[in-house]
């Protein structure tokens, strides 16, 4: 499997896991099908990217930093977005999204085959 | 009652000892080493115009024995034979490839770290085992028939008891503390590439203590026992199973000769995937304090 292929099912698996504990917050139950959508695609971009990074660079320290700083910025653009009464979920979406983004950044540096060197 | 002094002596031991290569391409420079079959000499081959090691067999040698073995194994791990022939007093000699480099036990005192010993063990057990392959047994390996070259690279040497793996019963010379005890009964047994990895297992214990003062790691203690085991039937089946076994050591996964403990079998999971457990405990971490301080923790504009 290739790195960037390994970065999407990576990043939709842990993005749709990290989506699912939404669940143990009851205010936004009710919208539990866009949250798992949003941070599935979310997740599924960000290893897009680390798996496009590690084709390139072979370093675990560049994987986890690339993977950390795409998914905070995602989970930011994300978090940007107002639940219906005004509220803005930015710790609980930032926090677990910059880890998550590590978590995948290393996973595509550790599985999946780069391409060889010329 | 002696009519001349001790050097006068000693110089006229060494006149009659040289060999006289004064009919050959080769010009003796100078003796490098000293063995229980012959004796090495680096030499200046003048036709080829390079310098040669010249091994010169005690008498009684025939040429077909160590020369032609080596001639049949084309292996980086192996010094080529170039040239074998006669001299005049009937001694047998053969030109290899002149290794520039140290003794395996003279490198280890300078080599102290276990992994980089280890690296080098496989080099040899790949070269050992292309000779296997080729139906040839070395029996004699030893740290001081193992060259280690300026890069790294490694060469098996002296051959001079090398033998085909045909079966034959017969008891063979090799040095006691690696020799295989099958190698060393009385009656002779029949010796095949477990004979090697006897002294392959004594060389890996080597490895591990003669040379440095820490307690070896068990797992590579147990591969070291399993290849010196004095049943054949209880060694390793072969050079290969031997060099993974070391191999799977260097990878941080468990080796076929060592049964871990349920902490040991922890630990291990631990050190290959630090990095990966320490990201889902912090993951975990995270969402469990979010969870417990979430109706705290919102931003309402």
């Amino acid at each position: 499997m290739n790195k960037p292929l390994v970065g999407l099912v990576a990043g939709a698996v842990l993005g749709l896991i990290d989506g699912a504990t939404a669940w143990f917050t009851p205010a936004v139950r009710s919208e539990m099908e866009g949250i798992l959508m949003g941070s599935c695609v979310k997740g599924m971009l960000v290893g897009i990217i680390c798996g496009s990074i590690a084709r390139k660079v072979r370093s675990t320290a560049v994987g986890l930093a690339a993977g950390a700083g795409f998914g905070l910025l995602f989970a930011y653009l994300v978090a940007l977005m107002p639940e219906p009464d005004g509220t803005h979920y930015y710790l609980q979406i930032m926090v677990p999204g910059f880890v998550l983004g590590g978590l995948i950044g290393f996973l595509t540096q550790r599985v999946g085959v780069a391409p060889a060197k010329a | 009652m002696s009519f001349l002094p001790d050097r006068a002596l000693d110089h006229l031991r060494n006149v009659t000892e040289s060999p006289d290569f004064s009919a050959t391409r080769y010009q003796v420079e100078e003796e490098i080493g000293r063995g229980g079959m012959g004796v090495v000499y680096r030499a200046w081959d003048a036709q080829l115009e390079r310098r040669v090691a010249l091994k010169v067999m005690d008498a009684g040698y025939v040429i077909n024995q160590e020369a032609k073995l080596l001639a049949q194994l084309e292996h980086p791990g192996l010094a080529p034979v170039y040239d074998a022939g006669t001299l005049p007093d009937g001694r047998v000699y053969y030109a290899m490839r002149l290794i520039q480099g140290r003794r395996l036990d003279e490198f280890l005192r300078q080599e102290p770290r276990l992994p980089a010993r280890l690296r080098l063990f496989e080099k040899i057990c790949e070269a050992v085992a292309f000779a296997h392959n080729r139906g040839v047994i070395h029996c004699d390996l030893k740290p001081q028939n193992i060259m280690v070259g300026e890069f790294g690279e490694v060469f098996v040497v002296d051959w001079g008891v090398a033998r085909a793996i045909d079966g034959a019963a017969l008891p063979v010379a090799g040095t006691p503390q690696y020799m295989a005890p099958e190698q060393s009964s009385p009656g002779g047994h029949t010796l095949d590439a477990r004979t090697d990895i006897f002294a392959l297992g004594c060389i890996l214990r080597d490895l591990m203590t003669g040379y440095s003062t820490t307690s070896p790691p068990r797992p590579l203690a147990a591969i070291a026992r399993k290849a010196s085991a004095p049943d054949p039937a209880d060694r390793f089946g072969d050079v290969q199973q031997l060099a993974a076994d070391v191999g799977r050591f260097l990878d941080g996964l468990p080796v076929i000769a060592y049964r871990d403990t349920l902490p040991e079998r922890l630990a291990r999971f631990w050190r290959r995937n630090q990095v990966l457990l320490l990201l889902l405990g912090t993951y975990l971490a995270v969402k469990l304090f979010l969870y417990f301080l979430a109706p705290a923790i919102r931003w309402k504009p």
